[in-house]
């Protein structure tokens, strides 16, 4: 700690500060544009300037950057200073002097950096009337608008793009006073975090290209936290409405989750919520096998019927979901009784999950957060594509890999936020990063080496280096050389870190890949070093899932067929995308009566005799586990229109109406709010218990007041609705939690999870977070960032896993077809939004060039290939980083349901194609 | 005691002097047989008004919406795909019968888009019907401000105007261009 | 020996008249207002508007008559009867001319004060029954002006009594055939004319209704037919005021060549005016000040008046 000197006042600060960001974390406005708490500081903007002095006596002293000036105790500045404010304010002046007046047309108008700093610099009056530099701007793709007028040239956006996130289609280009930011030529921005641009540009030359479609101010926004739906990483989001559409996600600091940033998926794939295939009306099918044809009758009708059908059942089958709250799933449990609930997931998939829970529960390693991750010194991937299937991951990565550089950083006495001079000293130097999977992505270039395989040889590496670094593991006997000589490189590097992390996936659905991380981490544990273990998941509740338990998607299949029950009720799942078809279709033909609760209409719904329409995220309260095992709290941003609930409250509401006549209420029956719900959740498995820590309960008041969803300059109350009432209803109430629908309420610190949107006086832009930190790039105040549910309590490994695969051995005319994730493609809601939706590529095969050759395909051509009984049209990939013998499925909507990784015989299922079309 | 003769004299004259406008003309218009003269700033009917070159001038900016003290504007931005990255209100809706005529969004708008205008007779015998969608309000003329067009200064390219052909702009740089 | 064909007539007449009075008075009111603050008032129904009261009267019949949920039902709907009630039981005792007088109560007077007392119930409970604050806190303001001015009215007309040496209206009257009461009995007339303002609440002592803090002050609550009873009992009491100066101070049907009845009604108008310029005309007076005038002034002054009066007239006598 350091004692500076601001205006004759002294703070005390963290030392390893720059003066700027101390100054900024005692809540003190100095104005900067190129400094970011994430990216650090290049002195680029010249805005942040203030006066230093040598010591008491020195009256003159002289202009330094504050973000270049370290906060060195002893410290004398002066911020107020005339000289540095004239300084700061011929700054903004010719920053001023090319931006165009168009702030009315402006999206990012009202919550612009530019325009807080311009107000905060006291430039109301520009002097300047001559002619204005212009630029001509570019199609950047789907998500991003560019106008390279309002450029004022501080350099954020390349810093981001091009050294935090490791995109290289964004670039400077022209030289004095022509600098233009943008590709070489139009084109789509190729990197997956290309939409933290829309936050990092401190004004309006990106913005958000979705939210320009239905374009609101900030101030208008009814927003709330939300918990991203679109991956297992569950990074904290604030989901924003206006007038019943949800009009943007934005990123939501949370210092152990994602801190600054999101990924494109996660941010743009919001618009599935306002699909025209949402689910509006709950609906009873009037005959059966009759699709489309429903009766749009009122709610207590369905309600009445599922009622009905569940009462006469001879017995229920409850199919839960990894995409649902863990609130829908007990309550699901809740109603058909633990031994009826299924969790919607095949068995494969199911196994690891409770692999992946067994070894976070039983063994000594815990789980790495993504700041965790972003922290570690070498990190090991066993078989996950994180580029695809968890993408902030990989950008959580990106960063690791400067860990072990800037220790040499440090030795060099050169502060860690002095961003030039680290790069400078970096120069390419990375920490080790070993990437192992069969899907070659851009990443891959970070990596120090890579290891392109089967999972069942992925896995054999990851036992060789478990058994070289630990005693006692089980070491891989017949191993070729190459793979040795990199199990060594890799074991090296891992004992010569102290926070190593080590991630395996599930995609690839191998058992073996996920025991060999859990065997290395262990090793290193033993060794007594500070390893973290990292699983991706597949889908954003699928830890939570786990944890309640419940029999597989097969077991439910085999219920029904043999007769043993006849009602359905599936919970938000689509049952095409986890079996094949003609299971799913023989079992929903076996049930008598199918109660499908969902928000999007897919080929499950087409199936119900009782749709009922459930609450999407950003409409409900609820609770994801994620991939750590961090139980966080979503919360409800608006109330949508027609028949839409909670899913948990819709089978509260079946659990009430089916036990009307049978007397007493019990379970999910007795449910009246989302408290009744977080406790029940509480008690349905042991490690939920802290579930209701999560977050403050419905009844949390500040100063007797719920806290507001809307900003104080929410406008258009009485004229929103007036052409159709003028009546003005009053606001929906909210029961289920301590936020209101409006914008009276308590305004002042709130936890962090009833925020509505940063914001604070003088800083409108997304930049305001600092203002809720204590230390800038800190935990914010009253940061309640999840409860991890899972931690370690052995001190050591109880037993090392010992099944090593054998080596995957090509065969003469089986493939493996093994999944390949993409990031936009592969889930489910994401898809529905029309930006993520013209991002999706066609569905390919990879294959290795050689068994290309022996297919006799060519690269880019078009096959018809049958799978499990249905055709599909793929393009022909040819590439290196698939092994020889396997071949990849690209995971987009229209390839769902083929159940991978399975083995096909290529020549076959696309020879006869050839034979059926020459005939 | 002096006081007390002080105040009940003047309570009298008080009495006296209102007793003398007995024989002073009115002052009331007879409205509506008299037209009372509105001056043309005075803050009546809202109408939203063109550009010179006929083009909506509204920009759905939503300044307007945000600076009324009673809420009573809402509006819906969209892009016009007709009039390339030209935005427009889809729509703009005015409850007159919470407008307190304060002139706050004349104030707010930077494109002169909305203007109050000397005209009051706005009464109906339903409510509903106070409520002004954007045909009601918009206008084919430039109202007060006869020149402006925002869409000259603003820097950012619509159909009829490439980027550096506005006021003030230069033609858009090369950036492949080396000069000093 | 009552003559009922008789009195039925001049019950019919009077009750007829003042409320028809009290009707046009509303329209009378806001023309004189008018004049005074240099503009019409009401002038387009009827010639010179003089049908504006009748529209008013169509309008508060047709009105929502709405009883808050929150209040006291039954006194709610009681006390706007009370009000017009005890103001026109008032007038069974004003001779308006000889003979045409409902009741010539030996105790007139006495009848009347006890009247005007009860008139302030009506305030006090209707501002309790309605369960608001500013009607509250109006009531609270009417149970202290009307317990302080009640006190004064009676002393400060018991010199007109004592002159007459009767409590009979028409003893008072024609005891002023040739000198009205005024003249000796200044200072009561000016502590009754005050007494009867504030009892009237008219301004400067509308303390109890004062628009500015207390939104309407007891009648806040109330609507329709209601309200209008209320309006319709303070235009009683101005009525009733006019006419007991008439009566006690200025000579009743008294003076020259006209019938009784002009000279009592013009008489009358003359005080009906003079209230309202007051309206016109002056502020109103801080409750404090109100309170403070009504017990250290006038009290003092009523009380003096009286010891002179009674002491002048046992002189006399000798």
């Amino acid at each position: 700690m350091a004692i500076i000197i601001v205006d004759n006042k002294s703070y005390t600060v963290d030392e390893r500060q720059n003066v700027l960001a101390a100054c900024l974390g005692h809540g003190l406005n100095v104005p900067y544009f190129c400094w970011h708490p994430a990216m650090g500081s290049v002195g680029a903007c010249r805005q942040c300037a203030v006066k230093q002095f040598k010591d008491d006596r020195d009256q003159s002293g002289r202009l330094v950057m504050s973000c270049m000036t370290p906060a060195t105790n002893g410290t004398r500045i002066s911020i107020d200073d005339p000289e540095a404010k004239a300084f700061r304010a011929s700054v903004i002046e010719w920053l001023m002097v090319n931006h165009p007046h168009d702030c009315p047309v402006c999206d990012e108008g009202g919550e612009c950096h530019l325009q807080d700093m311009t107000v905060m610099t006291g430039h109301v009056y520009r002097r300047y009337r001559y002619q204005k530099r212009t630029h001509r701007n570019q199609a950047l793709g789907p998500f991003i608008r560019h106008e390279m007028n309002r450029c004022i040239q501080c350099y954020r956006c390349v810093r981001y793009y091009r050294d935090y996130a490791g995109g290289r289609d964004l670039n400077v280009f022209g030289s004095h006073d022509a600098v233009y930011f943008g590709r070489e030529q139009d084109g789509t921005l190729e990197n997956e975090f290309s939409g933290n641009l829309v936050e990092v540009c401190p004004t309006g030359v990106f913005t958000d290209k979705t939210f320009f479609h239905h374009y609101t101010r900030k101030w208008d926004l009814q927003a709330a936290q939300s918990i991203c739906p679109h991956c297992s990483l569950g990074c904290n989001t604030t989901a924003a409405e206006r007038s019943g559409t949800l009009r943007r996600i934005t990123n939501r600091f949370n210092s152990q989750v994602n801190g600054y940033f999101l990924c494109d998926r996660g941010r743009f794939g919001y618009e599935y919520v306002n699909s025209p295939h949402r689910i509006k009306r709950a609906m009873v099918r009037q005959e059966r096998h009759q699709s489309q044809s429903r009766t749009t009758e009122g709610v207590p009708q369905p309600l009445e019927f599922a009622a009905d059908c569940l009462r006469q059942a001879r017995g229920i089958v409850g199919i839960g979901s990894p995409r649902a709250s863990l609130e829908a799933n007990v309550a699901l449990q809740s109603l058909v009784g633990p031994q009826n609930f299924y969790q919607g997931i095949d068995q494969q998939k199911g196994q690891l999950l409770s692999t992946i829970l067994k070894v976070l529960q039983t063994g000594p390693v815990p789980s790495a957060s993504i700041h965790d991750a972003e922290q570690s010194d070498a990190v090991f991937v066993l078989g996950a594509d994180l580029l695809n299937e968890a993408p902030r991951l990989t950008l959580a990565l990106l960063q690791s890999i400067r860990q072990q550089p800037m220790e040499q950083v440090d030795e060099l006495k050169i502060p860690r936020w002095d961003e030039a001079a680290v790069r400078n000293a970096v120069q390419n130097r990375r920490g080790p990063l070993f990437l192992t999977g069969y899907q070659r992505t851009w990443f891959h270039e970070y990596a120090t080496d890579t290891y392109f395989a089967a999972p069942d040889d992925i896995a054999r590496l990851g036992f060789a280096v478990a058994g070289s670094i630990g005693q006692g593991a089980p070491s891989v006997p017949d191993i070729s050389p190459e793979v040795k000589d990199l199990t060594q490189r890799i074991a090296e590097a891992l004992t010569h870190a102290q926070r190593p992390l080590i991630i395996a996936g599930t995609e690839s659905g191998s058992q073996a890949t996920i025991e060999a991380a859990a065997n290395v981490a262990w090793a290193l544990h033993q060794q007594g070093k500070q390893p973290r273990l990292s699983f991706v998941l597949p889908e954003c509740n699928s830890a939570g899932l786990a944890l309640l338990g419940g029999g597989s998607l097969n077991d439910a299949f085999d219920t029904i067929r043999q007769g043993k029950a006849d009602t359905v009720i599936v919970v938000e799942n689509d049952l095409y995308r986890r079996a094949d078809q003609a299971n799913v279709d023989a079992f929903f033909e076996a049930a008598q009566t199918v109660v499908v609760i969902d928000s999007v209409e897919n080929r499950t719904t087409a199936q119900a005799d009782v749709l009922l329409p459930a609450a999407t995220g950003p409409e409900s309260d609820g609770t994801f586990v994620n991939q750590e095992g961090r139980a966080q709290r979503f919360y409800q941003v608006f109330v949508s229109d027609g028949d839409v609930k909670e899913s948990w409250r819709w089978l509260s509401d079946l659990g009430r109406a089916t036990s009307q006549e049978g007397g007493s209420e019990s379970g999910v029956a007795t449910w009246r709010n989302f408290d009744d719900a977080v406790s029940a959740t509480a008690i349905a498995a042991p490690e939920l218990a802290r579930i209701g820590e999560v977050a403050p309960s419905a009844s949390f008041r500040l100063m007797g007041q719920k806290a507001p969803r809307q900003s104080e300059r929410c406008s258009g109350r009485t004229s929103l609705i007036s052409h159709l009432t003028m009546h003005e209803p009053p606001p929906p109430v909210d029961h289920d939690s301590p936020l209101g629908f409006t914008m009276e309420g308590y305004r002042g610190p709130l936890p962090s999870p009833l925020i509505s949107q940063f914001w604070a006086p003088g800083w409108n832009s997304i930049q305001a977070v600092n203002t809720y930190q204590d230390e800038v790039g800190g935990p914010l105040r009253d940061e309640m960032p999840g409860v991890r549910l899972i931690e370690p309590v052995a001190t050591k490994a109880a037993g090392w896993f010992t099944t090593i695969p054998r080596a995957f051995q090509p065969t003469a005319h089986q493939w493996l077809l093994l999944p390949l994730s993409t990031v936009f493609g592969s889930d489910e809601l994401s898809n529905q939004s029309p930006a993520i939706a013209q991002r999706i590529g066609k569905p390919f095969l990879s294959l290795h060039p050689s068994d290309g050759a022996r297919l006799t395909l060519e690269d880019q051509s078009t096959i018809d290939l049958v799978l499990q009984g249905t055709t599909y049209r793929l393009v022909v990939h040819l590439n290196p980083s698939i092994p020889v013998g396997t071949a990849g499925l690209s995971l987009v909507p229209e390839v769902f349901g083929v159940r991978v990784p399975t083995w096909v015989d290529l020549l076959k299922a696309i020879q006869t194609e050839q034979t059926r079309r020459a005939a | 005691m002096m006081n007390t003769w002080i105040y009940a004299r003047n309570l009298v004259v008080g009495l006296w002097i209102v007793f003398k406008r007995t024989f002073t003309k009115p002052v009331t218009v007879q409205y509506p047989e008299e037209q009372p003269y509105l001056p043309p700033r005075w803050r009546g009917r809202i109408v939203l008004t063109r550009d010179p070159d006929g083009e909506e001038r509204c920009v759905a900016c939503y300044l307007c919406s945000a600076a009324c003290p009673v809420d009573c504007i809402s509006l819906q931005a969209a892009d016009n795909p007709e009039a390339h990255e030209r935005r427009y209100p889809e729509f703009f809706r005015i409850n007159f019968s919470r407008c307190i005529y304060c002139g706050m969004c004349e104030e707010a708008c930077p494109t002169n888009a909305i203007q109050l205008i000397p005209d009051f007779e706005q009464s109906e015998y339903a409510r509903r019907n106070l409520v002004y969608e954007k045909e009601d309000l918009l206008i084919s003329g430039t109202g007060k401000y006869h020149d402006y067009n925002f869409y000259r200064m603003a820097g950012v390219r619509t159909r009829d105007k490439d980027k550096g052909q506005g006021e003030h702009e230069l033609p858009p740089v090369d950036v492949k261009s080396l000069m000093p | 020996m009552i003559d009922w064909s008789h009195t039925a007539l001049t019950i019919a007449v009077i009750l007829g008249s003042c409320l028809t009075l009290a009707g046009m008075l509303i329209w009378v009111e806001r023309r004189l207002l008018g004049v005074w603050q240099e503009r019409y008032g009401p002038n387009r129904l009827g010639p010179g508007g003089c049908l504006q009261s009748l529209a008013d009267m169509i309008k508060i019949f047709t009105k929502e008559d709405w009883i808050p949920p929150f209040a006291d039902k039954a006194v709610f709907v009681i006390t706007p009867a009370i009000v017009v009630i005890t103001a026109l039981m008032s007038f069974v005792v004003i001779p308006i001319a000889p003979n045409f007088v409902v009741a010539d109560l030996n105790v007139g007077i006495l009848f009347f004060l006890a009247m005007s007392s009860l008139a302030a119930y009506s305030v006090i409970i209707g501002g309790w029954a309605s369960n608001n604050k500013f009607a509250f806190l109006g009531s609270l303001r009417a149970i202290a002006q009307l317990l302080s001015y009640e006190v004064f009215m009676g002393i400060s007309l018991m010199g007109a009594v004592i002159l007459a040496g009767s409590f009979n209206l028409s003893d008072i009257v024609n005891a002023q055939q040739h000198q009205w009461f005024v003249i000796p009995q200044f200072l009561g007339f000016l502590g009754f004319f005050m007494a009867g303002l504030a009892e009237a609440h008219r301004t400067p002592f509308d303390m109890p209704e004062a628009e500015a803090e207390l939104v309407a002050g007891y009648h806040s609550e109330y609507s329709g037919m209601k309200f209008g009873m209320f309006f319709v009992g303070e235009y009683l009491s101005i009525l009733l005021l006019s006419a007991m100066t008439v009566i006690l101070f200025f000579g009743g049907w008294h003076g020259p060549w006209l019938p009784p009845v002009v000279w009592f009604g013009l008489k009358m108008f003359g005080f009906i005016a003079l209230i309202i310029l007051i309206r016109a005309a002056w502020p109103r007076y801080r409750f404090d000040q109100l309170l403070s005038f009504g017990w250290k002034v006038v009290m003092p002054l009523a009380l003096i008046n009286l010891l002179v009066t009674g002491g002048v007239v046992l002189w006399r006598a000798g």
